[in-house]
């Protein structure tokens, strides 16, 4: 039931928050991007559930949780930089250079 | 000792180790929250992170001496010498970076009690990532390990340099998660099961050797490891990272983050896609790319710290070597090198650490002019390590490298082992100019080296190090016997199938 569309979107879903990641400059759009990758990959696990059973579905709470610990960290990690830069744009954090 | 881990005792006997560490975590943060503002506690806390990482070890090794075996249904934690063996090459290396920290917090003035914390929490990490038998397991150790880490590299706040790094190690690791889980989701998706075992019987009973759902799984899988490895070209991030974070947890990151990505990649591969031989391919490039573009880089880099990072991702190209081979030698290559490269990197960088203050950014391989004569100790450790690094006879890199080349030409990919032999000999370019500086240059003035000191715990760290390296270039049948059995340990013995 859906499984075909419900995939495809969250094919779609992912391939955004990719380009967002590669393309977007400020820190936090990036992070959303990532967070937009994570939920296309619950996305794909809930609409598998439907004919693999539940353990998809299961998959999707383990996730959350790992999203919402990444949040609290990464939040964490630029305020930190704000406070040193004041800025989050990382054209600007180039004090190392690849 | 057979163990039935889906009943409860089982599966707690099974996890000792896991739970003696999670122990020591949860007492560790209650003693660094409790007296937060005493001086003497970062010190005590770090003492503690020893007691607590050895005792974890000694658990490790009571489960290895008892031959734990799993029996009946196939569970979410594998059993078997590979965990134990990658379990005490992670503790290896999180005591060492222990040691080291020891001194260096003080001298850089990091006041952080949590410091140790972390790194255990990150360990824990490694050790579910490393023993998961299953990819949701995999995915959480990966997480407790990485978000762990993404906080050790900003640890010293005052740095805007490890702000920078901690926020790109960030970016990057969550982006790198994001096609991790993808994968899993894909994966998942084509045999039905995130199962290890499960997902071999599935693709051998399935034939899934060509679904697109399936292929694309192994390529979001391959891309996510990539950056957790540093493999080219998702290395990017690597040098930044490396540079701006203190110079112990970089030690941390170049040796003991590296060898759970590789060996958790080894797992997924060796196990679940046994019998798929599409990735062969993909991983063999990588390695190649990872070879040839980790080494020509290193050779332009004159700061000591970036040259070591530049290095590491060279070794990530010769480890990646062994995975390519896809045999259970080339698993017992790898857990024989990853040993060899906790010791030799953990120790280059001991030494960075003590040649400069400040993040020792601006340490350059000029800077070690001289040294020999001032602290012959110190360089002559440096140059056991940076022998090593390069392969040189009579010191443990050597062996495994040859280790890994026998794995290569055994598997029939002699273009691959040819190609290691060569980045090896590059790799001369950069590795020996410290040893000529250290030795074959006067010192800039009287004065220089007064502060190249290695003091404490980190001396005797730094000294087991190179005492170790040297042993085991001389004596390394037993260590290649253990990783021999660690590596055969791997092969599915059972096929299992969902039986639908």
């Amino acid at each position: 039931m859906l499984l075909g569309p419900a995939l495809a979107v969250s094919a779609i879903l992912f391939s955004l928050g990719v380009a967002g990641v590669l393309l977007r400059r400020n820190a936090i759009i990036i992070f959303m991007c990532v967070e937009l990758m994570l939920n296309a990959a619950n996305l794909a696990f809930v609409a598998l559930a439907q004919q693999l059973g539940p353990d998809g579905q299961v998959i999707v709470f383990f996730v959350m949780a790992v999203a919402a610990a990444e949040a609290a960290v990464g939040l964490a990690i630029v305020l930190a930089i704000y406070r040193h830069k004041q800025t989050l744009d990382i054209q600007n954090l180039n004090l190392l250079r690849g | 000792m057979p163990l039935d881990l889906t009943t409860p005792g089982g599966i707690t006997l099974a996890l000792t180790p896991e739970l003696v560490l999670t122990v020591w975590v949860l007492v560790l943060m209650l003693v660094a929250a409790w007296r937060h503002r005493d001086a003497g506690v970062q010190r005590e806390v770090g003492l503690l992170t020893v007691i607590g990482l050895v005792s974890t070890g000694l658990a490790v090794a009571w489960l290895w001496a008892q031959g734990a075996t799993p029996v009946g249904l196939p569970a979410m934690m594998a059993l078997d010498g590979f965990r134990f063996a990658t379990s005490l090459v992670f503790l290896l290396g999180a005591l060492l970076t222990v040691m080291l920290s020891l001194g260096y917090v003080d001298r850089e003035r990091i006041q952080a009690p949590e410091y140790y914390v972390l790194i255990l929490l990150g360990t824990l990490g490694m050790m579910f990532m490393a023993g998961a038998a299953d990819l949701v397991v995999m995915f959480l150790g990966l997480e407790l390990m990485s978000v762990a880490v993404y906080v050790l590299a900003g640890v010293n706040r005052r740095s805007v340099f490890a702000a920078e790094a901690a926020l790109k190690y960030f970016l990057l690791g969550a982006f790198a998660s994001g096609f991790f889980l993808y994968g899993i989701a894909l994966v998942y998706g084509a045999t039905g099961t995130t199962n290890l075992w499960l997902i071999h019987g599935r693709v051998l009973e399935l034939g899934l050797g060509s679904n697109v759902m399936m292929i694309a799984g192994i390529g979001l899988l391959l891309i996510g490891f990539g950056f957790k490895v540093a493999a080219v070209p998702f290395h990017m991030w690597t040098p930044d990272v490396y540079d701006g974070s203190p110079t112990p947890v970089t030690a941390f990151m170049a040796a003991a983050v590296k060898a759970a990505g590789f060996a958790a990649l080894v797992r997924v591969l060796h196990q679940a896609f046994d019998g798929l031989p599409i990735w062969h391919g993909a991983v063999w490039w990588l390695a190649v790319i990872t070879m040839v573009v980790g080494n020509v880089i290193a050779l332009a880099q004159r700061p000591l710290k970036r040259m070591l990072a530049y290095s590491s991702i060279a070794h990530a190209g010769y480890l990646l070597v062994a995975v390519a081979s896809g045999s259970a030698i080339g698993s017992a290559a790898f857990l024989f090198y990853a040993v060899v490269y906790t010791l030799m990197t953990i120790g280059a960088f001991a030494v960075l650490a003590a040649a400069g203050t400040g993040g020792e950014q601006g340490v350059l391989i000029d800077d070690l002019n001289g040294l020999a004569t001032r602290r012959p100790w110190i360089a002559a450790a440096m140059t056991v390590f940076m022998l090593s690094l390069l392969g040189f006879p009579g010191t443990a890199g050597f062996i495994g490298k040859w280790y890994i080349l026998s794995a290569a030409v055994d598997a029939d990919q002699r273009l691959l082992a040819v190609i290691l032999v060569g980045a090896s000999v590059v790799s001369a370019g950069f590795y020996l100019p410290p040893i000529m500086a250290m030795y074959m240059r006067p010192a800039p003035s009287a004065e220089a080296h007064q502060a190249t000191r290695i003091v404490g715990a980190a001396r005797w760290a730094v000294g087991v190090m190179a005492v170790a390296l040297l042993l085991f270039g001389f004596w390394p049948n037993r260590a290649l016997d253990a990783a021999r059995r660690g590596g055969e340990s791997l092969r599915p013995a059972t096929l299992y199938t969902l039986g639908r």
